[in-house]
């Protein structure tokens, strides 16, 4: 089925004119009826609007057989915190209301111009803070991989969209590690490039210091298609690098000889599970049989990350937060004066996570208490980052597991917020020191049957050797070419 | 895990958030559990540390003071809870 292909697959076809870009968007929407009432990775989607952008492509196509749009009619999927013109944005979130983008973000103004069919609003834990898409007001999304079990978050509806076959590929976004974490738990791959290189304009914030777009996708080649067209120096978002964008697909050569890799000592911690541990034991076995040389590394302070991540991220999304006041857009709750309409409003609109999230990261930067916890977070940074720029001085990539379980139970952790934050273990130094990290599948449980992750980080825009050592290890195993019986 | 105190309803004011007493009750309890774990990072020695705000080392961005065309008035109402004649509508603040 068309809709089981890759981008680099499809686009040959496309190419060909053996397929037209309206039989695999409609392969898609076909799959989306099939499974998606049991999965809702799909907040919505309109199906007359993606058959017209792919009927659009296949005008091109018929003009142009040798064109170098690179996604030409590739439907790819948008985590519903990303802006696209003229479709409903609501970050999983009741207090946007019936919002409708007026703009598009610069990522979708970059996957439009190379001709990519960009459809559907992909669910989220709500203004992506969580780690198994339960905290979404438009309800829970199920892995694909086994239906009572979470998909991981915050772009759950992203990861389980691309690994049921529901969209070729799909943006999400990742602050703790909400790409990667969801690509392992569903099996597909997830990358967050290093902070800077994608543009965050029409990216609504969570924590502007931490947040990246990235993409989730069947396979390392198309993660590298990807991210070699929504790369690059926005003049939107000053905190965009300007480097240029290097031809991520001409690293996929195979060889990974000579390359060193770390093992970082500090993340053989008491909660990882055994299969877990496991399959990570035999990839990493693998990577050394292809050539890699593996060192055994230090991140001392590795246990001092959700902490520290915990005090910035709410810090920085109380304040970015604070725009859903229920004046200028979304949905208002009326009062008699403006502060009770703020209250009401922001109470009746955010569900219990946000809530959360915004009392603490207030209370860190409240009078008082600003330099016990906030500025000593920042300072802990510093240490977090130092920690993995020694490290990069010895090594070219780091290996971890990304999760140190596999996908938990829908309901096994939602009352229980601390537990839910220290599942992010292995994702979040990665945000805090700025790096990029890679996830790809390395494994399954036994019983029942469920993708276990593999995480390489980078150093700051090391995008090239990830992919590198990933594609050169899928390669060479099957992992990402399983599916899930749906 | 020791459990820190917080004044949630003053906190919750701060963040122009109302919350319900069962609200309050709940949350308190676990903001003191996870300001209880955040407690770790004061056995930290960070008197000599540079704090980090960012994690690209990168200047201020500047650009020229000129005009260039941006989203247009009736787009940027769109989405108003209440407007009326282009303007949003706001209860009354000044007697």
């Amino acid at each position: 089925m068309l809709n089981q292909l890759t981008i680099s697959e499809l686009t040959a076809k496309l190419a060909s004119r053996e397929i037209s870009a309206h039989e695999l968007m409609q392969s898609c929407l076909d799959q989306i009826a099939r499974v998606d009432g049991n999965i809702h990775a799909f907040i919505s989607h309109n199906a007359s609007d993606a058959l017209a952008q792919a009927d659009a492509a296949d005008k091109e196509l018929a003009k142009d057989d040798r064109t170098t749009r690179c996604l030409l009619g590739i439907p790819v999927a948008v985590k519903d915190v990303i802006a696209v013109k003229n479709q409903p944005l609501n970050c999983g979130s009741k207090i946007l209301g019936e919002f409708v983008s007026p703009y598009d973000a610069t990522v979708v103004e970059k996957l439009k111009s190379a001709g990519a069919i960009v459809f559907g609003r992909l669910n989220m834990d709500e203004f992506a803070m969580g780690s198994s898409t339960e905290n979404s007001a438009f309800g829970v999304t199920r892995n694909p991989w086994g239906t009572t079990r979470i998909p991981g978050g915050s772009s759950g509806g992203s990861a389980a969209a691309v690994a049921a076959d529901e969209a070729i590929a799909s943006l999400g976004s990742d602050t703790g590690g909400s790409i990667r974490q969801p690509a392992a738990l569903c099996g597909c791959v997830g990358l967050k490039p290093t902070y800077g290189r994608v543009s965050r304009y029409g990216l609504v914030a969570f924590a502007s210091s931490l947040d990246q777009i990235g993409p989730l996708t069947k396979n390392v080649r198309d993660a590298a298609i990807m991210l070699g067209v929504i790369g690059g120096h926005d003049s939107c978002d000053s905190t965009s690098v300007p480097q240029p964008v290097p031809n991520y697909t001409a690293t996929l050569i195979g060889d990974i000889k000579g390359l060193k890799l770390g093992l970082p000592k500090e993340y053989m911690i008491g909660g990882l599970d055994a299969e877990v541990k496991s399959a990570v034991d035999t990839a990493v076995k693998q990577l050394q049989s292809l050539g890699a040389e593996i060192v055994e590394i230090s991140l001392p302070h590795t246990d001092y990350a959700v902490a520290t991540y915990y005090i910035i991220a709410t810090a920085e999304a109380s304040a970015n937060l604070a725009r859903f006041d229920g004046i200028r857009y979304g949905a208002r709750v009326d009062g008699a004066d403006p502060i009770e309409l703020y209250c009401k409003t922001r109470g009746a609109g955010f569900g219990a996570e946000v809530k959360r999230r915004i009392i603490l990261g207030t209370y860190v930067l409240s009078s008082g208490y600003y330099d016990a916890y906030y500025l000593r977070a920042q300072k802990v940074r510093t240490l977090i980052r130092n920690d993995f720029l020694k490290a990069f001085e010895k090594v070219d990539a780091i290996v971890t597991p990304t999760s140190p379980t596999a996908a938990f139970k829908i309901g096994e952790k939602s009352d229980d917020p601390l537990q839910m934050y220290l599942s992010d273990i292995f994702t979040i130094s990665c945000n805090l020191a700025g790096i990029c990290g890679i996830s790809i599948p390395c494994g399954f449980t036994k019983k029942p049957k469920l993708p276990i992750g593999l995480q390489l980080l980078g150093k700051p825009f090391g995008e090239e050797t990830l992919f590198k050592i990933a594609h050169a290890y899928e390669q060479s195993t099957d992992w990402h070419s399983q599916k899930p019986a749906l | 895990m020791s459990s820190t105190e917080i004044d949630i309803k003053y906190v919750a004011h701060l963040a122009r958030l109302h919350l319900t007493p069962d609200e309050e009750k709940k949350f308190g309890a676990q903001l003191g559990n996870i300001l209880g774990y955040i407690e770790k990072l004061k056995g930290l020695e960070v008197a000599n540390v540079e704090p980090t705000a960012h994690a690209t080392p990168m200047p201020n961005v500047m650009r020229p003071d000129e005009v260039h065309p941006s989203l247009p008035h009736d787009d940027a109402m769109r989405n108003a809870p209440a407007k009326a004649n282009g303007l949003f509508i706001v209860p009354k603040i000044i007697e």
